[in-house]
C-alpha cells in the first residue's frame, strides 16, 4: 500500500484569537516513510505535532491521518484515534515516575484496546521484546523504577512505549536533544530499526541538521509553513 | 475507570509521604467526629439504662439533675442529707409501694460504698426493668456483710468470704480507714453495665456502726415506687412542697431529659467543632493535591500522549481525592471505635459511663459518605484545573 499516512491541505491554525501560527498549503507523508522535520524553536513544529497527533483541533483545512479526517472528529475521538494509531516520544520527561519500566512501556495498552490486541502474543511479552530490541534487557530492568534510569535509557523506554502495539505513525519531538552524540546515534539506530520492523511511519522533529542523511526525506518547516517564524508564537 | 483507579493508586503511592500525612490528618478529624458521636450516644444510652422502674428519687433540696447524678450515677456530692423522719413519712404512706434508702459518703479503694436496705436488691431495676441478680452469694444478713458490684469484685479479685476495710470519704486513698470495721463479702452481683457494678453495698446499720452511732444521722436520698402511676405527680408535688424539710423529688426520666437539655448545647457545639476539624482535614487534602499539580502536568501530558482524554485526567484527580478521603474516613472511624473500646473501662471508672460495645453503624456510614462526598466536591477543583491544563497544554507542557 502506498497511500499517504498523513495528508495535510490548507491547514491553518492560531491559538485562540491570536495571530496565525501555521498556514500549510500541502504536506504528504507516505506510509512507512521516515521524515525529518527541521526548524528552529518557535517555528510552529510543536503546534504541528499537536495537530497531527489530534491533541489540537485544526483551525481550517484538512488533516487526514491514515485516511481519517481529524478535523471532522470530536475531541474524544481524536484522543482515542491517537491512542490507537500514534506513538509519541517527547524531548524529555516521557515517563510516569511511579510506574516501573515495563509498566511505562505498557501504558498505551491501558488506554487502547487496539494497541493491546496488536501485541503478540500479549502486551507483556511484546513489551519485553521491545526492551530487548532497544537494549534495555537487564535481568531486572523491567521492574526497575524509571527514576533510576539515565536519560538515554529513559528515551529508549519512551521509544519502546511509542512502538508498543505497532502504531502506524510514530511522532518524535526532538527526542535526542538531551543526549550526547554517541547516545544519540545509537538511539536513532534502534528507533529506525524498530520503525522499519513495524513498518511505522516516522515523523521526527529536530533542529539538528546533521541527522538528515539517516531519513528518507527532510523537510524544513519554513518550506511548508507560510507563517514566518518571527510571527509564530509557539 | 479501572485503569485510572490503579494509576491513581500508584500515583498516590509514589507520593506516600505527603499522602500518608494527609490521610492521617483526615483520619484524626474523622476519629474526633465519630468519637464525639459515639460518646454522646453511648453516654445517653448508658444513663438511660441505669435506672428504671423507680417512680421518684427524693433527696435534700437541690437541682433535679444534681440529685439524679449523685444518687444514681454516683457523680458529684450531695449538698446535704435528708432526715429519717421524712423518709419514714414516705415509707409509710399508703400510696407508696416500696422505698429504698441510699446513704453515700464512704469508699473502698476508690469505689463508692452505698448503705441501703435489703429492699435495694429486690426493687432496684435497670435497663428494661431488669432486677439485680447475684452471681454468687446473697444479700447482707449481718452488720459485717458486704455485697459487691461485679467490677469491684473483679478489680481486686474478691470472692465470697474475703475481708475488706472501708474508709471514710470517697478518695482513692482514705484519710483514715475504719480499721476496726472490716467487712465480709457475702454476695457478688452479676454485671449490669451501670454504676451498681462499681459499688460496695452494706447495710445502713453497718454504716451507722462505723460512724459510731446507733443510727445514721441522715440519708443521702431514697428511691420510691408508687402503687399506682397516677399518684406519682401528686406525690412529687407533695414532697417538693413539704414544709418540715426542704426536699426535692424528681421523676428519673424527666430529670434525664433535663440533663440532656443541659448537655445538648455543649453536645452540639462539640459536634460542630468536630465537623469543622473534618473540614480542615479536607482542606489539607485539597492543598496537598493542588500543590502536587505543578509537577504532575508532565504526568498528565504523558497520559494524554498514550490516548487519555481530558476527562480521564479529570477523573484521575477526582479518584485520587476520593481514595484519600475514603482511606482517611475508614481509618478514622475504625480508630474511634477501637479507641473507645480500649477506653471503655477507664470511662466507666472515671466517669461512670458504661458504653455498650457496638460495631460501626449507620452514623459511621453517614460520616464516611459525607466525607467522601465532600472530598469529591473538593476534588472538583484540582480535577477541573487539570482538565483545563490538559486542554491548553496539549502535549507540550508549558511550565
Amino acid at each position: 500500500m502506498n497511500e499517504a499516512a498523513l495528508e495535510i491541505s490548507d491547514l491553518r491554525f492560531a491559538y485562540g484569537a491570536g495571530s496565525p501560527v501555521l498556514d500549510i498549503p500541502r504536506l504528504i507523508v507516505k506510509r512507512g516513510e521516515r521524515v525529518l522535520l527541521r526548524g528552529p524553536s518557535g517555528s510552529g513544529k510543536s503546534t504541528l505535532l499537536g495537530i497531527v497527533s489530534g491533541v489540537l483541533a485544526p483551525g481550517g483545512g484538512h488533516v487526514k491521518l491514515l485516511g481519517s479526517d481529524l478535523g471532522a472528529m470530536p475531541a474524544a475521538s481524536r484522543d482515542a484515534f491517537r491512542g490507537d494509531h500514534v506513538g509519541l516520544i517527547f524531548q524529555m520527561f516521557n515517563l510516569l515516575p511511579y510506574l516501573t519500566v515495563l509498566e511505562n512501556i505498557l501504558l498505551p495498552a491501558r488506554f487502547s484496546a487496539c494497541r493491546r490486541d496488536r501485541c503478540s502474543p500479549n502486551p507483556v511479552s511484546e513489551g519485553r521484546r521491545l526492551m530487548t530490541a532497544l537494549g534495555l534487557s537487564g535481568a531486572d530492568e523491567a521492574t526497575r523504577r524509571v527514576v533510576n534510569l539515565s536519560i538515554g535509557q529513559q528515551q529508549r523506554v519512551a521509544a519502546a512505549r511509542a512502538l508498543l502495539g505497532r502504531p502506524e505513525l510514530v511522532i518524535a519531538d526532538e527526542p535526542t536533544s538531551a543526549l550526547d552524540s554517541d547516545l544519540r546515534d545509537s538511539f536513532l539506530q534502534l528507533l529506525m530499526a524498530e520503525c522499519n520492523a513495524a513498518r511505522a511511519t516516522l515523523l521526527f522533529v529536530s533542529h539538528d541538521t546533521s541527522l538528515g542523511p539517516r531519513f528518507d526525506r527532510q523537510l524544513a518547516i519554513h518550506d511548508i509553513n507560510r507563517v514566518r517564524t518571527d510571527e509564530a508564537s509557539a | 475507570m479501572k485503569p485510572l483507579a490503579s494509576l491513581a493508586v500508584r500515583s498516590i503511592w509514589n507520593r506516600r509521604g505527603t499522602a500518608t500525612l494527609t490521610v492521617f490528618a483526615l483520619a484524626v478529624s474523622v476519629m474526633l467526629l465519630t468519637g464525639v458521636e459515639l460518646l454522646r450516644t453511648g453516654a445517653k444510652e448508658s444513663f438511660a439504662r441505669t435506672i428504671s422502674g423507680t417512680d421518684l428519687i427524693v433527696g435534700a433540696r437541690s437541682g433535679p439533675v444534681n440529685l439524679l447524678l449523685y444518687s444514681v450515677f454516683r457523680i458529684g456530692e450531695p449538698i446535704s442529707n435528708l432526715s429519717w423522719d421524712s423518709y419514714r413519712l414516705v415509707e409509710n404512706h399508703p400510696a407508696v409501694a416500696w422505698t429504698v434508702p441510699i446513704a453515700l459518703g464512704d469508699s473502698h479503694r476508690g469505689y463508692r460504698v452505698l448503705g441501703t436496705s435489703d429492699d435495694y436488691f429486690s426493687h432496684y431495676r435497670y435497663g428494661e426493668r431488669r432486677p439485680l441478680e447475684f452471681s454468687e452469694g446473697h444479700a447482707f444478713a449481718d452488720e459485717q456483710d458486704a455485697v459487691l458490684g461485679a467490677e469491684v469484685a473483679h478489680a481486686f479479685g474478691y470472692s465470697i468470704g474475703t475481708d475488706i476495710l472501708l474508709s471514710h470519704g470517697i478518695g482513692e486513698v482514705g484519710f483514715h480507714e475504719h480499721e476496726e470495721h472490716g467487712f465480709h463479702v457475702v454476695g457478688i452481683l452479676a454485671p449490669t453495665g451501670t454504676p451498681v457494678d462499681r459499688t460496695v453495698h452494706v447495710s445502713l446499720e453497718a454504716l451507722a456502726e462505723i460512724h459510731g452511732s446507733e443510727e445514721m444521722a441522715g440519708l443521702t436520698a431514697f428511691l420510691v415506687g408508687m402503687k399506682s402511676k397516677d399518684s406519682v405527680l401528686v406525690m412529687q408535688r407533695a414532697l417538693n412542697e413539704y414544709r418540715q424539710e426542704a426536699l426535692t423529688a424528681v421523676i428519673p426520666g424527666v430529670a434525664l431529659q433535663q440533663l440532656w437539655q443541659v448537655v445538648g448545647v455543649a453536645d452540639r457545639a462539640l459536634f460542630l467543632v468536630a465537623a469543622l476539624v473534618v473540614l480542615a482535614g479536607l482542606i489539607g487534602m485539597l492543598a496537598m493535591i493542588l500543590a502536587s499539580m505543578g509537577e504532575r502536568r508532565r504526568e498528565m501530558a504523558v497520559l494524554r500522549a498514550v490516548g487519555a482524554r481530558p476527562v480521564h485526567v479529570f477523573l484521575l484527580l477526582l479518584i485520587e481525592a476520593v481514595l484519600l478521603a475514603a482511606t482517611g474516613a475508614v481509618a478514622g472511624i475504625l480508630a474511634a471505635h477501637f479507641a473507645l473500646a480500649g477506653a471503655a473501662s477507664w470511662l466507666a471508672s472515671r466517669y461512670g459511663m458504661f458504653l455498650s460495645p457496638q460495631g460501626p453503624g449507620l452514623f459511621d456510614l453517614l460520616v464516611a459518605a459525607a466525607v467522601i462526598l465532600a472530598a469529591a466536591l473538593a476534588g472538583l477543583l484540582p480535577a477541573w484545573r487539570a482538565y483545563r491544563n490538559a486542554l491548553t497544554d496539549g502535549l507540550a507542557v508549558r511550565t
